[in-house]
Protein backbone atom coordinates (compact mmCIF):
# COMPACT_ATOMS: atom_id res chain seq x y z
CA UNK A 1 0.00 0.00 0.00
CA UNK A 2 1.43 3.44 -0.89
CA UNK A 3 0.35 5.52 1.90
CA UNK A 4 0.32 8.80 0.56
CA UNK A 5 -3.08 8.10 -1.63
CA UNK A 6 -4.90 8.20 1.56
CA UNK A 7 -2.63 11.12 3.00
CA UNK A 8 -3.74 13.27 -0.11
CA UNK A 9 -7.00 12.20 0.22
CA UNK A 10 -7.10 13.30 3.67
CA UNK A 11 -5.38 16.61 2.72
CA UNK A 12 -8.56 17.16 0.65
CA UNK A 13 -11.37 16.74 2.61
CA UNK A 14 -9.38 19.39 5.27
CA UNK A 15 -9.39 21.95 2.17
CA UNK A 16 -13.05 21.39 1.52
CA UNK A 17 -13.81 21.16 5.01
CA UNK A 18 -12.13 24.73 5.52
CA UNK A 19 -13.47 26.16 2.11
CA UNK A 20 -17.34 25.25 4.25
CA UNK A 21 -16.60 26.47 7.33
CA UNK A 22 -15.52 30.07 6.20
CA UNK A 23 -18.18 29.74 2.91
CA UNK A 24 -21.06 28.47 4.87
CA UNK A 25 -24.11 31.57 6.72
CA UNK A 26 -26.07 28.89 8.75
CA UNK A 27 -24.54 27.66 11.56
CA UNK A 28 -25.54 24.18 10.75
CA UNK A 29 -23.89 24.04 7.81
CA UNK A 30 -20.97 25.35 9.36
CA UNK A 31 -20.71 22.39 12.09
CA UNK A 32 -21.52 19.86 9.03
CA UNK A 33 -17.68 21.40 7.57
CA UNK A 34 -16.03 20.89 11.00
CA UNK A 35 -17.22 17.24 11.02
CA UNK A 36 -15.43 17.84 7.62
CA UNK A 37 -12.44 18.83 9.21
CA UNK A 38 -12.44 16.11 11.86
CA UNK A 39 -12.79 13.23 9.58
CA UNK A 40 -9.81 14.48 7.64
CA UNK A 41 -7.83 14.68 11.11
CA UNK A 42 -8.93 11.08 11.61
CA UNK A 43 -8.47 9.59 8.26
CA UNK A 44 -4.57 11.19 8.84
CA UNK A 45 -4.52 9.14 12.22
CA UNK A 46 -5.80 5.52 10.96
CA UNK A 47 -3.48 5.88 8.04
CA UNK A 48 -0.50 6.95 10.20
CA UNK A 49 -1.24 4.08 12.06
CA UNK A 50 -0.99 1.67 9.26
CA UNK A 51 1.72 2.67 8.15
CA UNK A 52 4.33 3.89 10.76
CA UNK A 53 6.30 1.76 13.27
CA UNK A 54 5.42 2.27 17.25
CA UNK A 55 2.75 1.87 19.63
CA UNK A 56 0.38 -0.07 17.64
CA UNK A 57 -3.03 0.86 17.15
CA UNK A 58 -2.12 4.31 18.88
CA UNK A 59 -3.92 5.87 15.67
CA UNK A 60 -6.94 4.07 15.99
CA UNK A 61 -7.42 4.39 19.86
CA UNK A 62 -6.88 8.66 18.95
CA UNK A 63 -9.02 8.30 16.22
CA UNK A 64 -11.97 6.83 18.32
CA UNK A 65 -11.16 9.84 21.00
CA UNK A 66 -11.81 12.07 18.04
CA UNK A 67 -15.03 11.00 17.21
CA UNK A 68 -16.06 10.73 21.02
CA UNK A 69 -14.96 14.82 20.91
CA UNK A 70 -16.74 15.12 17.80
CA UNK A 71 -20.11 13.77 19.63
CA UNK A 72 -20.13 15.83 22.78
CA UNK A 73 -19.14 18.68 20.40
CA UNK A 74 -22.11 18.34 18.34
CA UNK A 75 -24.57 18.02 21.35
CA UNK A 76 -23.24 21.41 22.69
CA UNK A 77 -23.13 22.97 19.48
CA UNK A 78 -26.77 22.17 18.74
CA UNK A 79 -28.49 22.74 22.19
CA UNK A 80 -26.37 26.82 21.48
CA UNK A 81 -27.46 27.27 18.35
CA UNK A 82 -31.16 25.98 18.95
CA UNK A 83 -31.21 28.45 22.06
CA UNK A 84 -29.65 31.08 19.43
CA UNK A 85 -32.61 30.72 17.09
CA UNK A 86 -34.62 30.55 19.90
CA UNK A 87 -34.01 33.84 21.26
CA UNK A 88 -33.04 35.79 18.08
CA UNK A 89 -34.68 33.89 15.28
CA UNK A 90 -32.16 33.51 13.01
CA UNK A 91 -29.15 30.62 12.44
CA UNK A 92 -27.51 33.12 10.27
CA UNK A 93 -23.84 33.70 11.54
CA UNK A 94 -23.37 37.23 10.12
CA UNK A 95 -27.15 38.30 10.97
CA UNK A 96 -27.53 37.76 14.68
CA UNK A 97 -28.78 40.76 16.20
CA UNK A 98 -26.46 42.74 18.42
CA UNK A 99 -24.67 45.52 18.81
CA UNK A 100 -26.50 49.16 18.81
CA UNK A 101 -29.91 47.89 18.76
CA UNK A 102 -29.07 45.01 21.49
CA UNK A 103 -27.33 47.98 23.80
CA UNK A 104 -30.68 50.39 23.10
CA UNK A 105 -32.79 47.39 24.32
CA UNK A 106 -30.97 46.62 27.24
CA UNK A 107 -31.14 50.17 28.39
CA UNK A 108 -34.88 50.18 27.72
CA UNK A 109 -34.81 46.76 29.42
CA UNK A 110 -34.02 48.80 32.59
CA UNK A 111 -37.30 50.12 33.02
CA UNK A 112 -38.89 46.60 32.84
CA UNK A 113 -41.10 47.40 30.17
CA UNK A 114 -39.67 46.56 27.07
CA UNK A 115 -37.99 43.00 27.81
CA UNK A 116 -39.99 41.22 25.21
CA UNK A 117 -39.02 43.45 22.36
CA UNK A 118 -35.39 41.15 22.12
CA UNK A 119 -37.81 37.98 21.28
CA UNK A 120 -41.06 39.18 19.43
CA UNK A 121 -41.96 35.74 17.74
CA UNK A 122 -40.13 33.27 20.03
CA UNK A 123 -42.68 34.09 23.15
CA UNK A 124 -45.35 32.36 21.29
CA UNK A 125 -43.66 29.38 21.06
CA UNK B 1 -0.71 0.06 -7.60
CA UNK B 2 -1.94 -2.49 -5.43
CA UNK B 3 -5.41 -3.55 -4.49
CA UNK B 4 -6.03 -1.38 -1.32
CA UNK B 5 -4.55 1.54 -3.06
CA UNK B 6 -7.25 1.22 -6.06
CA UNK B 7 -10.10 0.96 -3.39
CA UNK B 8 -8.64 4.01 -1.45
CA UNK B 9 -8.98 5.90 -4.44
CA UNK B 10 -12.14 5.23 -5.66
CA UNK B 11 -13.71 5.55 -2.09
CA UNK B 12 -11.21 8.92 -1.76
CA UNK B 13 -13.48 10.05 -4.99
CA UNK B 14 -16.58 9.10 -3.19
CA UNK B 15 -15.58 10.90 -0.05
CA UNK B 16 -14.60 13.95 -2.12
CA UNK B 17 -17.58 14.60 -4.62
CA UNK B 18 -20.23 13.98 -0.92
CA UNK B 19 -17.71 16.73 0.54
CA UNK B 20 -17.85 19.14 -2.08
CA UNK B 21 -21.69 18.86 -2.13
CA UNK B 22 -22.01 19.07 1.38
CA UNK B 23 -20.18 22.57 1.08
CA UNK B 24 -21.93 23.79 -1.99
CA UNK B 25 -25.38 22.44 -2.59
CA UNK B 26 -28.47 25.28 -1.55
CA UNK B 27 -30.15 23.02 0.21
CA UNK B 28 -29.65 22.50 3.82
CA UNK B 29 -31.19 18.85 3.81
CA UNK B 30 -29.27 18.01 1.10
CA UNK B 31 -26.09 19.22 2.52
CA UNK B 32 -27.00 16.39 5.75
CA UNK B 33 -27.37 13.58 3.00
CA UNK B 34 -24.43 13.81 1.21
CA UNK B 35 -22.31 13.92 4.72
CA UNK B 36 -23.87 10.78 5.62
CA UNK B 37 -22.63 9.57 1.77
CA UNK B 38 -19.04 11.04 2.59
CA UNK B 39 -19.14 9.57 5.89
CA UNK B 40 -19.91 6.38 5.16
CA UNK B 41 -17.51 6.57 2.15
CA UNK B 42 -14.62 7.43 4.73
CA UNK B 43 -15.97 4.12 6.93
CA UNK B 44 -15.11 2.45 3.59
CA UNK B 45 -12.21 3.56 3.45
CA UNK B 46 -10.88 2.91 7.22
CA UNK B 47 -12.22 -0.71 6.55
CA UNK B 48 -10.04 -0.87 3.31
CA UNK B 49 -7.25 0.33 5.69
CA UNK B 50 -7.91 -2.45 8.24
CA UNK B 51 -8.94 -0.34 10.96
CA UNK B 52 -12.11 -2.33 11.59
CA UNK B 53 -13.44 -0.69 14.68
CA UNK B 54 -12.79 2.55 13.97
CA UNK B 55 -15.14 2.24 10.69
CA UNK B 56 -17.88 0.72 12.60
CA UNK B 57 -17.87 3.40 15.33
CA UNK B 58 -17.56 5.69 12.60
CA UNK B 59 -20.89 4.70 11.06
CA UNK B 60 -22.87 3.62 14.38
CA UNK B 61 -21.33 7.75 15.83
CA UNK B 62 -21.43 9.71 13.09
CA UNK B 63 -24.18 8.27 10.54
CA UNK B 64 -26.05 7.00 13.38
CA UNK B 65 -26.09 9.81 15.84
CA UNK B 66 -24.52 13.23 14.51
CA UNK B 67 -26.50 13.20 11.43
CA UNK B 68 -29.74 12.57 12.90
CA UNK B 69 -29.25 15.24 15.44
CA UNK B 70 -28.23 17.74 12.55
CA UNK B 71 -30.71 16.51 10.59
CA UNK B 72 -33.30 16.97 14.12
CA UNK B 73 -31.23 20.78 14.12
CA UNK B 74 -31.96 21.34 10.35
CA UNK B 75 -35.89 21.12 11.41
CA UNK B 76 -36.20 22.74 15.11
CA UNK B 77 -34.48 25.70 13.20
CA UNK B 78 -37.30 25.45 10.45
CA UNK B 79 -35.02 25.54 7.28
CA UNK B 80 -36.85 26.01 4.12
CA UNK B 81 -37.36 22.88 2.21
CA UNK B 82 -36.58 23.72 -1.00
CA UNK B 83 -32.67 25.75 -2.00
CA UNK B 84 -32.34 28.99 -0.27
CA UNK B 85 -30.10 31.67 -2.38
CA UNK B 86 -28.66 33.18 0.84
CA UNK B 87 -26.60 30.23 2.37
CA UNK B 88 -22.96 31.43 1.12
CA UNK B 89 -21.19 34.61 1.89
CA UNK B 90 -18.24 35.49 -0.45
CA UNK B 91 -16.81 32.58 -2.08
CA UNK B 92 -13.13 33.90 -2.90
CA UNK B 93 -11.61 33.92 0.67
CA UNK B 94 -13.07 30.82 1.53
CA UNK B 95 -11.62 29.51 -1.88
CA UNK B 96 -8.16 31.13 -1.37
CA UNK B 97 -8.15 29.83 2.18
CA UNK B 98 -9.27 26.01 1.51
CA UNK B 99 -7.10 25.87 -2.32
CA UNK B 100 -4.14 27.42 -0.20
CA UNK B 101 -4.35 25.04 2.99
CA UNK B 102 -5.70 22.27 0.73
CA UNK B 103 -2.13 22.24 -1.68
CA UNK B 104 -0.13 23.09 1.04
CA UNK B 105 -0.81 20.13 3.23
CA UNK B 106 -0.77 18.01 -0.51
CA UNK B 107 2.79 19.17 -1.33
CA UNK B 108 3.85 18.69 2.30
CA UNK B 109 2.37 15.46 2.78
CA UNK B 110 3.55 14.03 -0.99
CA UNK B 111 7.20 15.52 -0.28
CA UNK B 112 7.35 13.54 3.07
CA UNK B 113 6.28 10.24 1.89
CA UNK B 114 7.33 10.04 -1.76
CA UNK B 115 6.01 6.80 -3.22
CA UNK B 116 7.17 4.62 -0.56
CA UNK B 117 5.16 1.31 -0.27
CA UNK B 118 4.19 -0.12 3.25
CA UNK B 119 3.07 -4.21 3.98
CA UNK B 120 -0.22 -3.95 5.81
CA UNK B 121 -0.02 -7.46 7.50
CA UNK B 122 -3.34 -8.88 8.77
CA UNK B 123 -1.86 -10.04 12.25
CA UNK B 124 -2.10 -5.69 13.20
CA UNK B 125 -5.57 -5.30 11.83
CA UNK B 126 -7.18 -3.10 14.16
CA UNK B 127 -10.04 -5.19 15.67
CA UNK B 128 -12.30 -4.41 18.75
CA UNK B 129 -9.94 -7.16 20.45
CA UNK B 130 -6.94 -5.32 20.03
CA UNK B 131 -8.30 -1.70 20.07
CA UNK B 132 -9.93 -2.60 23.53
CA UNK B 133 -6.50 -4.17 24.59
CA UNK B 134 -4.73 -1.03 23.55
CA UNK B 135 -6.91 1.76 25.27
CA UNK B 136 -7.21 -0.37 28.55
CA UNK B 137 -3.23 -0.81 28.20
CA UNK B 138 -1.57 2.23 27.24
CA UNK B 139 -4.32 4.76 27.26
CA UNK B 140 -6.85 4.04 30.49
CA UNK B 141 -6.34 8.09 31.85
CA UNK B 142 -7.31 10.10 28.62
CA UNK B 143 -10.24 7.19 28.22
CA UNK B 144 -11.82 8.11 31.66
CA UNK B 145 -11.36 11.72 30.96
CA UNK B 146 -13.24 11.41 27.98
CA UNK B 147 -15.67 9.67 29.87
CA UNK B 148 -16.11 12.68 32.55
CA UNK B 149 -15.90 14.74 29.15
CA UNK B 150 -19.09 13.80 27.64
CA UNK B 151 -20.74 13.28 31.00
CA UNK B 152 -20.08 17.20 31.17
CA UNK B 153 -20.98 17.86 27.59
CA UNK B 154 -24.31 15.89 28.04
CA UNK B 155 -25.40 18.04 31.03
CA UNK B 156 -24.39 21.08 29.43
CA UNK B 157 -26.47 20.45 26.42
CA UNK B 158 -29.77 19.86 28.83
CA UNK B 159 -28.88 23.07 30.92
CA UNK B 160 -28.60 24.78 27.98
CA UNK B 161 -31.35 23.72 26.01
CA UNK B 162 -33.60 23.53 29.22
CA UNK B 163 -36.82 25.86 29.12
CA UNK B 164 -35.32 27.09 32.36
CA UNK B 165 -32.56 28.64 30.72
CA UNK B 166 -34.68 30.33 28.20
CA UNK B 167 -36.85 31.92 30.43
CA UNK B 168 -33.56 33.31 32.71
CA UNK B 169 -32.44 35.04 28.66
CA UNK B 170 -36.28 36.43 28.67
CA UNK B 171 -36.23 37.98 32.20
CA UNK B 172 -32.69 39.62 31.01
Amino acid sequence: MHPVVPYVLAALLFGIGLYGVLLRRNLLLVLMSIELLLNAVNLILVTADVSTVGVPRSGSVFALFVIVLAAAEVGVGLALILQLYRLRQTVAVDRVDTGEADADRVDAGGSGTAAATGDPAGSGR
Amino acid sequence: MTLTDWLVAALGAVVVGAALAVVTTAHVVRAGLWLVVALGGLAGVFLVLTAELVAWVQMLVYVGAVVVLLLFAVMLTRAPIGASPDLDRSRWPALLVGAGSAAALVVLLVDAYRWSEVEIDDAAAGTAEQVGAEIFRQWVLPFEVLSVLLLAALIGAIVVSSRAGADVGERR
